[in-house]
């Protein structure tokens, strides 16, 4: 058990910078999850928290304790890799006990850990057999298993669901979630798939380019991103982007999208925007679940507009809908019975109480 | 073969055989064919040996059927086993071989596990470096390797050339390059993962090599033993330069020092003493032909 701590980590290969300078605590017990797109550091970032990579600058903590020169194996972490890498020739109690049969452990230690880890993710009745006979879920759970006995201070998960398919991959991800909450320790979890971030962590760690761009709770990253590129990652479908123009009318703040559609704002966001330059480059954020149809009853802050629709996705609790507005492509989500069809006239309606105004040129939420 | 069969049993099914199975039963057809050549091709000079080695002198030199055996006689083989000259021949054969084996093992493959995974500064050169040494053919090197050995002798007062333990230091330069240069590509072929996940149960680069790299690659390493095995068993050049007397020598050349008497070609005892040579590396083959194999095949495709 124990809290790690990135103070300004630099990884630099010959002329790239992989990862540039993060500063990151990760509490006690903490479940992590680090998340971005490929190449933005985040699997370097955990491989020099493993040791497996040197760190150029800066200095990681494991426990209090400076770990730069440590071996990875006075580390004190496990990880699970992606590819699983269990040892082929050995059974899988073989895999799960090699760490501690280097380390000399009693043998009814070993295999009461076994014991306990198997039970724990349900694989003891594979305990016997080899990696080449075991299913992807069953392997990455022999992987988790080899991770688990060996009670480490830090778990480190790099993309460890990748490889299973889809169906497979959320039954894993809730496997992952229960052994975390049965074994409480400080885990890092890297992934690309912000579902995955979402659900699993206890924070988000969003990378780009080698660089964090937010650290937060998932809801916090999903209600008040700090940045466009964190606004448009995290949330499936993502945020929609419009450019717009704040404007003044009759003494009221409104937002123009285009010559047609002009949305008063509600106070809350007109009092937030009030020192906004009306001169800037801004973009409307739109989530689609905030694009919907237009009820009857009109409440405040919802906008009615027309629109016509492209393309409709029905995905039977809902329906997905896409338009365009000012060149942009705009996601929406509707009710199965709103009448939605491609092609087709739709009114719909904005919740610009859940409005994001972003600043074109330099990305940031204002 | 089955899909053509299945094809032709279905007769309401207008069959049109496509230009693939034309030219699938075609690449069989042309494959039947030049394997049958070769493999007789390969078969008949052991199958010659196994036939003259059953004859007797007299019959070896009538004007009979070469391809027949009128009068078999095992006295070739009671001559030759019976002889202490053949089996002390047999005898340094089998030990310069088994030593060179081990050498040649404990020094290629902790190499290769270096080469392959301790990126160090020049590692990819000298691994290419390994491989070129090994593309000098023995036929240039021997004039050379006697000077050195000449020059040891001369400056250390131990004379090594004549003596059959020489050879433990000369095959080493044919089989290791070689072996280190396959053990490479099979250690490369293991996913990088494995020695990470190794590290991080707590495992040195040693017990990583022995416990995991050794294992795994196991076909890589019988591929390499047997490569080592053959290459010494079989050294013809290298012995006949280096060793003289008869008690020194290894089988290969013992036999045609010792059996070839000035113009008498002693041809009944030639065949088989090449015929008992030729045994013990074509059992190891058969004891390790499915890994050996296997060891073959990954190395194509990843190696």
């Amino acid at each position: 058990m124990a809290e790690v701590n990135l103070r300004k980590v630099v990884k630099r290969y010959d002329d790239v910078e992989a990862v540039r300078g993060i500063d990151l605590d990760i509490a006690d017990k903490e479940f992590i999850v680090l998340v971005g797109p490929s190449g933005c550091g985040k699997s370097t970032t955990l491989r020099m928290i493993a040791g497996l990579e040197d760190i150029t600058d800066g200095d990681i903590m494991i426990g209090g304790d400076v770990v730069n020169d440590v071996p990875p194996k006075d580390r004190d972490i496990a990880m699970v890799f992606q590819n699983y890498a269990l040892y082929p020739h050995m059974t899988v109690a073989e895999n799960m006990s090699f760490g501690l049969r280097l380390k000399r452990y009693p043998k009814a230690e070993i295999k009461a850990r076994i014991d306990e880890a198997a039970r724990m993710l349900d694989i003891v009745d594979l305990i016997d057999r080899k990696p080449k006979q075991l299913s992807g879920g069953q392997r990455q759970r022999v992987a988790m298993g080899r991770a688990i006995v060996r009670n480490p201070k830090v778990f480190l998960f790099d993309e460890p669901l990748s490889n299973l398919d889809a169906k497979l991959r959320v039954q894993m991800r809730i496997e992952i979630k229960k052994v975390h909450q049965k074994v409480r320790t400080t885990t890092v979890y890297v992934t690309h798939d912000q579902v995955e971030a979402m659900t699993l962590a206890d924070r988000v760690v969003v990378m780009n380019k080698g660089r964090i761009e937010q650290i937060g709770t998932p809801n916090d990253l999903y209600h008040n991103p700090a940045t466009r590129f964190v606004a448009g990652f995290i949330g499936s479908p993502a945020m929609n982007f419009l450019p717009c123009a704040l404007e003044e009318v009759a003494g009221r703040l409104h937002v123009r999208i285009t010559d047609r559609i002009v949305f008063p704002l509600p106070p809350a966001k007109a009092a937030r925007y009030q020192n906004t330059s009306r001169n800037e480059k801004l973009l409307l954020g739109l989530r689609p679940e905030h694009v919907t149809e237009a009820n009857a009853h009109g409440e405040a802050g919802v906008e009615p507009f027309d629109a016509v629709l492209d393309v409709t996705e029905p995905m039977g609790m809902e329906t997905l809908i896409y338009f365009t507005l000012e060149g942009a492509q705009v996601c929406g989500r509707v009710s199965p019975n709103a009448g939605a069809r491609d092609g087709g006239p739709l009114r719909l309606a904005v919740d610009l109480n859940n409005m994001h105004l972003l600043n074109e040129v330099t990305g940031a939420v204002i | 073969m089955s899909t053509l069969a299945i094809d032709k049993a279905g007769p309401r099914r207008k069959v049109k055989l496509g230009s693939m199975s034309n030219d699938r039963l075609w690449a069989l057809r042309w494959s039947y064919f030049f394997l049958t050549l070769f493999a007789v091709i390969a078969l008949l000079p052991p199958i010659y040996m196994l036939i003259t080695s059953l004859k007797s002198s007299a019959e070896i030199s009538a004007a009979t059927n070469p391809w027949w055996v009128f009068h078999p006689t095992l006295s070739n083989y009671i001559e030759l086993l019976s002889s202490n000259q053949f089996l002390r021949f047999f005898w340094n054969s089998a030990i310069v071989s088994v030593v060179v084996v081990a050498v040649t093992m404990l020094i290629s493959v902790p190499a290769a596990f270096a080469l392959a995974r301790m990126k160090f500064w020049g590692s990819a050169t000298l691994a290419t470096g390994v491989f070129l040494t090994y593309l000098i053919p023995d036929s240039l090197l021997f004039i050379p390797l006697f000077k050195m050995f000449a020059l040891v002798g001369d400056l250390t007062g131990v004379q090594l050339i004549g003596r059959w333990y020489v050879l433990l230091f000369i095959y080493p330069t044919l089989t290791v390059p070689f072996c280190t240069w396959i053990m490479i590509g099979y250690f490369a072929s293991i996913p990088k993962e494995l020695d990470e996940a190794a590290i991080i149960d707590g495992a040195s680069w040693f017990q990583t090599l022995t416990r995991i790299f050794i294992p795994v690659a196991l076909p890589g390493l019988i591929a390499a033993t047997i490569f080592a095995f053959t290459v010494s068993w079989a050294q013809f050049l290298y012995p006949l330069v280096f060793t003289t007397s008869n008690d020194q020598l290894v089988l290969p050349v013992g036999i045609i020092t010792t059996l070839i008497k000035g113009d008498v070609f002693n041809w009944g005892q030639i065949m088989t003493g090449a015929l008992l040579g030729a045994a013990p590396p074509l059992i190891i083959y058969a004891f390790l032909m499915d890994y050996y194999i296997a060891g073959l095949t990954a190395g194509a495709t990843k190696g």
